[in-house]
């Protein structure tokens, strides 16, 4: 079943083409990757799918139903949720307070208070939950708005750029969460440029060059693809 | 009852600066000095602190818009001067018999509210944040000061209340409660002081319990990061214009007070002076916290009329002096950060002590 399907979607800002008629097929229970070189149009794709931008043209289609008219938090509500690229924490805010948010309108009372001390410990931001998240390292900001987007319970989670700034073995154990809930029954679109993460949880990868859908497949044939290495492995491998 | 008690929790909580036995005890001590202080003082005196009193609710206002909300509303006086007039029209025409005074105080501060849901209609579904926020708000409020300023003519009247142009409205009667035998008029001295002190304490905890609640929580949030709280599911159009309809309401019931206080409302009190001093006491305060909020206008606005008289221009340079130090020194606010040094000595001497 699919659970999220864009359709001919196209973006333009002026001349640019940021999405040229992208059709993107996500099925329910996968992790698909998101590739492509700077400017591919990666996270204008995501800000259609949120709702922060609205396409030209084309249609987005979200458990069957058409979305693409819904304002952001409507689409929340139907079950996405997202991580951005520069951390988008509560920065002024405890640690504690930033779930509180998060999980206040699905839990209340001392069934909140358990919510928050599980997701602090799944976390590993116990000892951090007094502290203001702007003072937290970058890694565990990245952590703290994780875990707020995964408190949603979302049928699909977006994850832009989820290790940016890690360290190899902090990559490694977000890609352990991420395989994690994706058991949990979520569905993952994360857009990465660290190879290893996206080997490591990728049941397909998408390639997007220049607004379009350039390639598609699971990760070994995204790497034996020449095409792609010209455009983008191959600078990497350079 | 539980339900009661949960509200009552919310009197502390991360928004809101001061908590445990300590604070609630001084906050007893000062409560109780100021019911106590009329007995012993004279009437102009008592009369001067409702004055300062006045001006709490608009400070407050702009605390809950700027400092939690973060939204700069440079129009808190708009409310303010709606809400005057709309008193001084309603009780010029149809007098204080009954008890219409205190209706005519709860109209006036929904018209100034139902204006608010008009005007962050518009500015909160159309996405206007940041500067021009207060660009339109300032707009407001001063075109309302233009057009209340030319309305001198005898032609300007409604029903028998004449707006009077720039000498303003005057003359309307006091508030008045209804009693058997003879009613209780609130002249500006004893009787007014009560049931204004009443209102402050009523409307600073009502808005710690708001700001330490799920809905508290969400504003905050909206002035952190509103993309963030966007995407987590709130529709923060909703919440901003909510907060600011709450904030006008409370501007306009400065207003009404102010016009009761004097029996006289002015266009000026919607100027460019005006509209600019709130943000002052407010920031000099610590707008992002009530309690603070409320100790730095009362403060400033002693200090500006221990000024005014050595001349009103002086007073109003230094108050240009005391935002800019407040900025430089503790752009969070001198009263707040005074308050937290005090919390951090309190809290190490706890920890000595256990």
């Amino acid at each position: 079943m699919s659970l999220l399907e864009l359709r001919k979607l196209n973006k333009h800002f002026g001349g640019l083409h940021v999405t040229n008629s992208v059709d993107l097929t996500l099925q329910a229970g996968e992790i698909h990757c998101l590739i492509g070189p700077n400017g591919a149009g990666k996270s204008t794709l995501f800000r259609l799918i949120l709702g922060e931008h609205h396409p030209g043209s084309g249609d987005i289609l979200f458990a069957g139903e058409n979305i693409t008219a819904l304002k952001s938090f409507a689409r929340i509500h139907r079950g996405l949720s997202v991580k951005f690229q520069v951390p988008g924490v509560f920065k002024g805010l405890s640690v504690r307070q930033n779930l509180e948010i998060a999980l206040q309108s699905r839990h209340r009372g001392e069934e909140l208070e358990a919510e928050i001390d599980r997701l602090l410990t799944f976390l590993g931001l116990e000892s951090e939950q007094a502290q203001v998240a702007g003072n937290l390292s970058h890694g565990q900001k990245q952590w703290l708005e994780i875990g707020m987007a995964v408190s949603l319970k979302p049928r699909l989670l977006l994850l832009d750029e989820p290790t940016a700034g890690m360290s190899p073995e902090e990559t490694y154990m977000t890609g352990e969460m991420v395989q994690r809930l994706n058991a949990d029954g979520m569905t993952v679109l994360a857009i990465e440029h660290d190879m290893a993460f996206v080997r490591q949880v990728a049941h397909r990868v998408t390639v997007l060059h220049l607004g379009q859908v350039f390639a598609q497949g699971s990760i070994d044939e995204i790497v034996a693809d020449e095409r792609v290495a010209a455009i983008y492995l191959g600078q990497a491998h350079a | 009852m539980t339900g009661l008690l949960a509200m009552f929790r919310r009197l502390e909580g991360p928004q809101t600066v001061g908590r445990g036995p300590a604070f609630w005890g001084l906050f007893a001590l000062v409560l109780a000095a100021a019911l106590a202080y009329p007995l012993f003082s004279d009437g102009y005196t008592v009369g001067n602190t409702v004055y300062f009193f006045v001006w709490v609710f608009i400070a407050l206002s702009l605390c809950l818009i700027w400092g939690y909300g973060g939204s700069l509303s440079f129009g808190q006086t708009a409310f303010f001067g709606i809400a005057g007039y709309g008193y001084g029209i309603f009780t010029i025409n149809f007098g204080s018999a009954y008890g219409f005074t205190l209706l005519a105080l709860v109209m006036a501060v929904g018209i100034a509210a139902l204006f608010a849901v008009l005007l962050g209609y518009f500015m909160f579904f159309g996405r206007i944040a940041g500067v021009f926020l207060g660009i339109v708000t300032l707009a407001v409020t001063l075109m309302l000061e233009r057009f209340m300023a030319q309305t001198a003519g005898p032609e300007w009247r409604i029903g028998s209340a004449r707006l009077n142009g720039f000498n303003g409205m005057s003359a309307m009667p006091p508030l008045t409660i209804p009693w058997p035998g003879e009613p209780i008029v609130l002249f500006a001295d004893i009787g007014l002081y009560y049931l204004v002190l009443g209102l402050l304490v009523l409307v600073y905890l009502a808005l710690r319990i708001l700001m330490n609640s799920s809905f508290g929580n969400v504003i905050v949030a909206i002035r952190e990061n509103p993309e963030r709280a966007e995407m987590l599911g709130y529709d923060i159009r909703k919440y901003q214009l909510i907060t600011f309809v709450i904030g006008a309401a409370l501007a306009g019931l400065s207003g009404v007070l102010y016009t009761v206080w004097g029996q006289y409302i002015t266009p000026s009190s919607m100027g460019m002076t005006a509209a600019a001093l709130p943000l002052i006491w407010v920031a000099v305060g610590g707008r992002s916290d009530l309690t603070s909020t409320v100790i730095g206008t009362l403060v400033v606005l002693a200090a500006f009329q221990a000024l005014t008289i050595y001349g009103s221009q002086y007073a109003l340079v230094f108050m240009g002096v005391l935002l800019v130090l407040t900025v430089l020194i503790a752009p969070n606010g001198l009263v707040l950060g005074v308050m937290n040094w005090l919390g951090r000595i309190a809290a190490r001497l706890t920890q000595r002590a256990g």
